[in-house]
């Protein structure tokens, strides 16, 4: 672990990935945004910071001065090659990135996810029943990001990907380290590691092929040609890590935010078809990812002169706060009729897998309402909830006190 | 009411999709298709002006 120095100004000198600054950052923006609209810090090598929408969104359409080639701002540097990057196509720039998206776009399509719903229905009732006991056993008392929301992402894209549910673990151990602590993980022996689990997996697959999202890759063509081990290592790679920890803290933060306000739980249990709007206003309002750029040529953003190799954060949280763009962009408004969020991004990297996480955001939560009719937080201080650190922001730990389930009061 | 949809524009989020299902599918890759010739029936008017508000890369269009 690197020691960091305590951080003097959030305008200047700003570390997004301290817990300081995770367990306040809406209102780190908020200052930021009014203040300060692109901030800038010499840690990592040099990283800026533009919290506004209008900047948010204009960068993220720039992809000749804006490259992907690294997109998790780190102390070591961005270590990718452009076009193609350790990740593609989330790590791609064009003309290559269109060629690897397409490779993916078909899996993820609604239709395609659609399909995937009565399992991960299933999915969240299993879980459910399992997080209702402990609670039952506990004075109503259950840790249910621990219990519930971790364990849902995991299933559904071990099910797509055709890996054992067993190996959730060890997923969320390798995100761990590569999202919370970038370039700051003690050494890990090398069979230890994503690279070597999945050298595994895809010589496996390429030996005996499945019905699955890994072996369709073993599989596929461009232009005629096989893709690299590397590429399929990197999308696959990509694929766990884009889709865990990222909807875990979708869901979390949506029940984090249930939990205090009992009104909207209410009303999505006595008006389903509120859900719909209210499933896009807990991704703007509770948008878990921050993406990350690298200045490919000199380029002036506001008043910030931003040179080659800069780091530049992409904050889709922060712009989905911007009264500038959103009217009352600073309340939770269950039924927002026009949202036009960027929880999934803006320009041609919007997250692939929108509308797998969208449903499970959706499915997960209306289970959740189905089967509980009153919770709190176990702590009385919303505040207590530790948020993870760095380019992905969700609850934890959520413990809360079961009051009412539908199966009669606990 | 006429309606018009930018593909260049489009980047697959499918917000159109799931709000006006009548006036929008999606393409094998997830991106957004009409499905009205242009005019877009009195019914279905509120349904297109709130793909056009959700449409985070603008891509949509009506003319009243």
């Amino acid at each position: 672990m690197t020691d960091r120095p305590p951080m003097t100004d959030w305008a200047t000198d700003f570390d997004h990935t301290t817990s300081e600054w995770a367990q306040r950052a809406p209102e780190i923006w908020d200052d930021l945004r009014a203040g300060c609209p692109v901030a800038h810090t010499e840690r990592f090598g040099g990283c800026w910071f533009p919290s506004r929408h209008e900047d948010v969104d204009a960068i993220a359409h720039d992809t000749e001065h804006f490259s992907s080639r690294s997109i998790i701002v780190n102390e070591l540097g961005a270590f990718g090659v452009a076009p193609v990057g350790f990740a593609p196509p989330i790590t791609s720039d064009p003309p290559f990135h269109k060629i690897a998206r397409g490779l993916l776009l078909p899996a993820f399509s609604p239709k395609a996810i659609a399909e995937l719903e009565a399992a991960t229905r299933q999915t969240c009732r299993d879980l459910l029943d399992d997080a209702l006991s402990t609670a039952a056993a506990n004075d109503g008392l259950v840790d249910i990001a621990v219990e519930y929301t971790q364990h849902i992402p995991v299933r559904v894209i071990a099910h797509m990907l055709g890996l054992p549910v067993s190996d959730g673990d060890k997923f969320r151990g390798f995100i761990h380290r590569i999202l919370e602590k970038p370039g700051q993980a003690a050494s890990v022996s090398p069979d230890d590691t994503l690279v070597a689990y999945l050298e595994h997996v895809i010589a496996e697959r390429r030996e005996t092929p499945g019905d699955d999202l890994i072996s369709y890759l073993v599989d596929a063509e461009v232009g005629g040609v096989p893709l690299t081990d590397d590429h399929i290592e990197g999308t696959v790679a990509l694929l766990l890590i884009a889709g865990i920890d990222t909807t875990w803290s979708a869901i979390g933060a949506s029940l984090w935010h249930l939990a205090q306000n009992p009104h909207d739980l209410d009303r999505l249990r006595d008006d389903p078809a509120a859900m719909q709007f209210a499933v896009e206003e807990f991704l703007r309002f509770y948008a878990p990812v921050t993406m990350a750029r690298v200045v490919a040529e000199e380029v002036t953003v506001g008043d910030a002169e931003m040179k080659a190799d800069d780091w530049v954060l992409l904050p889709f949280p922060s712009a989905n706060r911007d009264p500038e763009f959103f009217d009352r962009a600073d309340e939770f408004v269950i039924d927002r009729q026009r949202n036009r969020h960027a929880a999934f991004g803006l320009g041609i990297h919007r997250c692939l897998g929108s509308n797998l996480a969208r449903m499970e955001l959706r499915v997960a939560l209306e289970e959740w309402v189905a089967a509980v009719s009153r919770f709190e937080l176990a702590d009385d201080d919303p505040d207590a909830v530790r948020w993870s650190t760095g380019q992905v922001r969700g609850p934890r730990e959520l413990p809360v006190r079961l009051l009412e389930t539908t199966g009669g009061t606990t | 009411m006429r309606i018009t949809l930018d593909r260049e524009a489009c980047q697959g989020h499918n917000r159109c999709y799931l709000l006006a299902p009548e006036l929008f599918d999606v393409d094998d890759e997830g991106y957004a298709v009409l499905r009205v010739d242009g005019d877009v029936p009195p019914e279905l008017e509120e349904k297109a002006r709130l793909a056009v508000d959700n449409c985070p890369e603008y891509a949509i269009a009506i003319e009243e």
